[in-house]
């Protein structure tokens, strides 16, 4: 009987060892690694040298690093809500079971599944800065522009923003479609019946029904907006003058290009914390509103 | 205001009512579908007309040619595009295997320990690969207790992929629900451990293999960071990585780069349109319940 249950534990760890190796050596020893090395000036073949909290310091004191920070924040805040309230807009535009709609909603969906690098060098060509570029083409039709976009220290952020947004609402309106439907639907009838605004009907009963859907959202975009690095690095690798530098670009350029391994390192523990509290926090309030 | 009658959608947009009402839903739906759609078709009839600056991207194809293409095969797109599909393949493959073993344990046996194992599972979600690419350069530079290097080699951009904590996830939410007495059956008629796995328990999970398929697909296909780590020189670049080479092509300018977006655009739509029904189920099951 013992034995049997032992076999049955040694099976299941059978079939657990790929993925734990696996993430053993691809997220935990780095990770461990990363601790390690935030403590060290890290000197390749030389040995490191054990520096304390210098390399923290360095972080929170640098310019570089807090305006690095500065833009971080503005994508993953900015990026955040341009994504959720254009998706929330799609989503509700496009909600319905016609067939065209379904024909709609794949199309505008598509940029969802290109990947960021693909997305960046698309950009990129749009967004060519004389006149006589794509955007600044149509641009041109409504009166607008024309714009330097990336070439340009004050556009460069927005115009980031704008492929952000692009490229992450269409994945929220799917989310929210998913939620959409599981409004229930007697609720529009009654309220249609007391001669409620479509306004009101939204206020009071659509979004309501959607709020475990924006905490999800919240989230997962906010951690996306922080670790941002693929389209930045490809659209202005932080630039021009460092107007869209982000963190990861940093710590990527600190780490591999100045071979300042230690303050990249010191770097990415903090950005690991913040995603970590961000994660605690939003699980923490989703379960308190779950009880309450 | 006046109150809407229609009752099955948020917003009421039913058949509308009146020509104007049509005529605005239209339009919504064309300036919908050319913002999001718009630079895509932009950025592939132009790679097949013949583009030579950027300023003059085509919707419709003035000189019908294959021109972008054929100087792109000479660039090399073709090899990088081989890298991609092997990089995918081998990683999908791997990362299947791997989530659906990991998934069988976590869902069908019960052993001490088994929480801990979905904790730390689930804590690698909170790890943002990007956070850890300098250690993991390293790490793949000088793998601990083997010393061996994946540097520059496409294996290294496919064994960091093979464990990824939410295929494991949706994985093991589809096998609790295999009911027990089909396992109960298969053991009475003798099935040992791993046939039960193989002929009884995977077949039954093909629904959420085309699931955690799809997402696998777009998570490799969309890998940035990690091959710019792994990669030291064009011979083992990726696709993605090789467009940003691709930018300035004196021979057709910006043709070449169009082409090869095109090139890296296309599996991924093309999986995404063929596994249409996978992918809403997964990105609703996965994101509702959290």
């Amino acid at each position: 009987m013992l034995r049997a249950r032992l076999r049955g534990y040694a099976v299941a760890w059978f079939f657990l060892a790929p993925a734990l190796l696996l993430f053993t050596y691809f997220k935990f020893i780095p990770m461990a690694r990363a601790i390690e090395m935030s403590f060290y000036e890290v000197r390749p073949f030389l040995g490191d040298r054990w520096v304390g909290g210098a390399n923290y310091e360095t972080v929170v004191t640098s310019d570089d690093v807090l305006a690095a920070l500065g833009h971080t924040l503005v994508f993953a805040v900015l990026g955040t809500f341009g994504s959720i309230v254009l998706g929330l807009l799609l989503a509700l535009l496009l909600e319905g079971t016609a067939r065209h709609l379904w024909f709609i909603r794949t199309v505008v969906f598509l940029p969802t599944v290109a990947a960021g690098a693909v997305v960046a060098e698309v950009w990129r060509i749009l967004y060519y800065p004389a006149p006589e570029g794509t955007v600044n083409s149509v641009l041109a039709w409504v009166g607008l522009g024309p714009s330097q976009f990336l070439n340009a220290s004050d556009s460069a952020l927005p115009s980031i923003l704008a492929v952000i947004v692009w490229h992450g609402a269409p994945y929220n309106m799917m989310i929210f479609l998913a939620g959409l439907a599981g409004v229930d639907r007697s609720l529009y009838e009654a309220a249609a019946a007391d001669g409620a605004s479509i306004p009101r009907r939204i206020w009071h009963i659509t979004l309501p029904a959607l709020r475990p859907v924006f905490a999800i959202l919240f989230t997962l975009a906010a951690l996306r907006g922080l670790r941002i690095f693929t389209e930045v690095y490809l659209l202005t690798n932080g630039g021009p003058d460092s107007s869209t530098e982000t963190l990861m670009t940093l710590i990527y350029k600190l780490g591999l290009e100045r071979n300042e391994l230690g303050v990249a390192a010191a770097g990415s523990v903090l950005l690991l914390l913040a995603t970590a509290v961000l994660t605690l926090a939003v699980q923490a309030a989703r379960r308190r509103e779950a009880t309450s | 205001m006046k109150a809407s009658g229609r009752t099955d959608t948020a917003l009421g947009l039913g058949t509308p009512r009146g020509p104007v009402a049509a005529l605005t839903k239209i339009l919504v739906y064309a300036m919908l579908v050319a913002v999001f759609a718009g630079p895509l078709i932009a950025v592939l009839v132009s790679s097949l007309d013949r583009v030579t600056d950027p300023t003059k991207l085509s919707f419709i194809p003035r000189h019908f040619t294959f021109d972008s293409y054929r100087v792109a095969f000479d660039r090399g797109v073709f090899k990088y595009l081989l890298n991609s599909l092997v990089v995918v393949g081998g990683g999908l493959l791997l990362q299947v295997l791997v989530s659906v073993s990991a998934a069988y344990a976590l869902a069908r046996k019960r052993f001490p320990g088994a929480r801990l194992v979905l904790l730390l599972i689930l804590s690698t979600m909170m790890l943002p690969e990007e956070v850890l690419a300098i250690p993991l350069s390293l790490i793949l530079g000088d793998l601990p207790v083997l010393h061996v290097s994946l540097l520059n080699s496409l294996v290294g951009m496919i064994v960091p992929v093979g464990a990824w904590g939410m295929s494991i996830l949706v994985m093991t939410e589809f096998m609790k629900e295999i009911p027990i007495e089909l396992e109960e059956a298969a053991r009475i008629d003798g099935a040992g451990e791993f046939r039960l796995f193989w002929s009884v328990v995977l077949p039954l999970c093909r629904p959420a293999l085309g699931v955690i398929g799809i997402f696998g697909f777009n998570m490799i296909w969309d890998q940035y960071m990690l091959p710019l780590l792994v990669a030291r020189d064009s011979a083992q670049y990726t696709l993605s990585l090789a467009l940003r080479t691709l930018r300035d092509d004196p021979e057709v300018g910006i043709g070449v780069l169009l082409a090869g977006s095109v090139l890296a655009l296309l599996p991924s739509i093309v999986v995404f349109l063929s596994f249409q029904r996978q992918f809403m189920r997964g990105l609703t099951s996965g994101a509702i319940k959290g």
